[in-house]
């Protein structure tokens, strides 16, 4: 294309340097599709096929293994969503662990790394270090961890509130209480990871603007609230939406926290039920994939609108 | 002393300030550590040492016997080197297959690139739940029900992995690889020679991204595996906890080898680390 753009004098030379560039460009994408190649077969089997045979299934009664699969069209979702309490529950849950834990997570986080953002501190490295251990440590077992931790009688939470004079709750025996203990765990692993990006978005605004911004004036906040706050709503917006996407598919914790092999996992009174625990709870026990897939099919969509909500109320942030 | 008073009173208020500032951020690190350090130490400790109201901090004698008796009752060795078997596998997948597709979207000109490129934008979309029961489905009927084959399976290939690739490698001079052609390097030997020399940096923050997601993956080592031998380390802790369930000691010995070796890793190379889950949020 830079070629094309030479100087006139090449114009009788055109239609030689044409053909000759089709030609490069034709093994040019043949390269291409080499490349491609690995990536696009894998991503056929392992991803587009699995999501189309998700949508074939969710139309169907349709057991796992050779029994009969008889068409049902809507019926899996119309049940789903009107229907099924369990669903709805699980829904809810889901929901609500989701905002309460991404809110929490992100403020903290934007709180940590603004206090961690100052090359005068000492001990900077130690302290965003020991912030970060928590994302590197295996979910399944720190969520054995927190199961202890949060056990009423003797348990290191309720220990520490009782130090602080506040009679802890039942956390994982409590329905009420079950879903905040899962949250809580939640928040202390996920914390760093977002303080660290937040890190890296603090570190591309030019010191210059704070400094203008102090010489005119503008007090602590006010820096925060006019000049860092937007610099980096894209880097929180980012967070949201990644906080949104794994919120939304919440199930590791659940199941470690609030299963035994006695018990199902998603108690006590499926007070933590996720969409996901439902998704795989109804695929393996009923026998009910048909139903399962369409609970999942359902999930996919949530996901997608809530990302897309949000991306259009960034594009809209961004307009100022 | 000679100092006129409001810049007195200033620096007077920045120490408080920064007083403040360590306050915080010291006892925002203790609920960090707290939790893992409760593991640690419960390693250390018999049952009801555990167990006295009001807890205990720290334990009366440092013996071994619960991560002894982990390792003799349960094949921990075994479920580690599965793990590693599985992650080593993943990364080298998705590095390879994600630095191919994201130099060809990234430096190539062919029909349909673009249709490709929002396809795999939009897979990023979809949820590994969403595919998971057509996936076991899918493992089962290619026989790879309880295998290492079956277990790595869904992790071969990373939407966000090629674009992450792409985006770093636009910023390769093109001039570079034309001048290689030029010269007469074949296209393979540019990508391995050149490109991928260059992208290093983007290579070593997927990997360490892709190694932490595979080490913790645990819903589908739960659904495609069922023999002990084959199991993770995720897995086998889960199933070893459920068997000893009011073993608080034994649990925690376990959670504490469960934890440990990639915990090391991070210790040996913070900085990497960091900067690489830094820029997997960066998508």
């Amino acid at each position: 294309m830079t070629l094309a753009a030479g100087a006139p004098s090449n114009k009788a030379f055109r239609p030689a340097k044409l053909r000759k560039g089709n030609s490069v460009k034709r093994r040019q994408a043949r390269w291409a599709y080499v490349f491609l190649s690995p990536a696009i077969l894998l991503f056929l089997l392992t991803v587009i096929y699995p999501m189309l045979r998700s949508l074939q299934y969710s139309f169907f009664k349709w057991p796992l293994g050779n029994a009969k699969k008889t068409f049902l069209g809507f019926d899996n979702y119309k049940k789903l969503l009107f229907d099924d309490d369990l669903f709805h529950t699980s829904v809810k849950n889901t929901l609500h662990f989701t905002i309460l834990t991404v809110i929490p997570t992100i403020a903290i986080a934007l709180g940590l790394a603004l206090l961690l953002n100052s090359k005068r501190l000492r001990g900077r490295g130690v302290f965003r270090t020991i912030y970060f251990i928590p994302v590197v440590t295996s979910l399944v077992a720190v969520s054995f961890v927190w199961r202890w931790l949060l056990e009423p009688t003797f348990g290191l939470v309720n220990t520490a509130l009782g130090w602080i004079g506040i009679d802890g709750p039942g956390w994982l025996a409590d329905p009420s209480w079950a879903l905040q203990g899962v949250m809580g765990m939640t928040i202390w692993r996920d914390v760093g990871y977002y303080m660290v990006i937040f890190l890296a978005g603090l570190q591309t605004i030019p010191k210059e603007i704070h400094e203008a911004a102090s010489i005119d004036g503008a007090n602590a906040w006010q820096r925060f609230r006019r000049v860092t706050f937007p610099l980096l709503n894209p880097s929180i917006v980012l967070a949201a939406i990644i906080g949104v996407i794994y919120g939304l598919q919440l199930f590791t914790q659940v199941y470690v926290m609030t299963g035994t092999p006695s018990k199902l996992p998603g108690g006590p009174l499926n007070s933590t039920t996720s969409v996901v625990l439902f998704i795989v709870q109804q695929a393996f026990r009923p026998l009910e994939m048909g139903y399962s897939s369409a609970a999942a099919i359902l999930l996919f969509f949530l996901i997608m609108i809530v990302t897309l909500v949000q991306l259009k109320v960034v594009q809209r942030k961004f307009e100022y | 002393m000679t100092l006129p008073m409001p810049f007195k009173g200033h620096l007077f208020k920045r120490r408080a300030s920064s007083t403040l500032r360590y306050i915080v951020l010291t006892a925002g690190a203790i609920i960090m550590l707290a939790p893992l350090l409760w593991m640690l130490f419960a390693g250390f400790k018999t049952l009801p040492e555990i167990l006295t109201v009001p807890p205990t901090i720290l334990p009366k004698g440092w013996a071994f016997d619960n991560f002894i008796s982990v390792l003799r009752d349960t094949p921990f060795v075994r479920y580690f080197f599965n793990s590693v078997i599985v992650a080593a596998v993943t990364v080298g997948s998705v590095l390879i297959t994600s630095s191919m597709a994201g130099y060809a979207f990234a430096k190539f000109n062919f029909p349909g690139k673009n249709v490709l490129f929002v396809l795999v934008l939009a897979t990023l979309m979809i949820p590994f739940q969403v595919r998971v029961i057509p996936l076991y489905v899918l493992a089962s009927d290619l026989n790879l029900l309880d295998s290492y084959a079956g277990l790595v399976l869904p992790g071969l290939v990373d939407a966000f992995g090629i674009f992450l690739m792409r985006q770093f490698m636009q910023s390769i001079p093109s001039d570079l690889i034309d001048a290689a052609r030029v010269d007469g390097a074949s296209e393979p030997r540019i990508f391995l020679k050149i490109v991928l020399p260059l992208a290093k940096p983007a290579l070593s923050a997927l990997a360490i991204f892709t190694l932490v997601a595979s080490w913790e993956s645990f819903l589908w080592p739960l659904l495609v595996v069922s023999s002990p031998d084959k199991f993770t380390l995720p897995l086998g802790l889960a199933q070893f906890a459920g068997r000893y369930l009011t073993r608080v000691d034994l649990q925690m010995a376990a959670s504490t080898l469960t934890i440990l070796p990639l915990l090391i890793v991070f210790l040996l190379m913070q900085r990497r680390f960091i900067e690489g889950m830094a820029t997997s949020g960066m998508k």
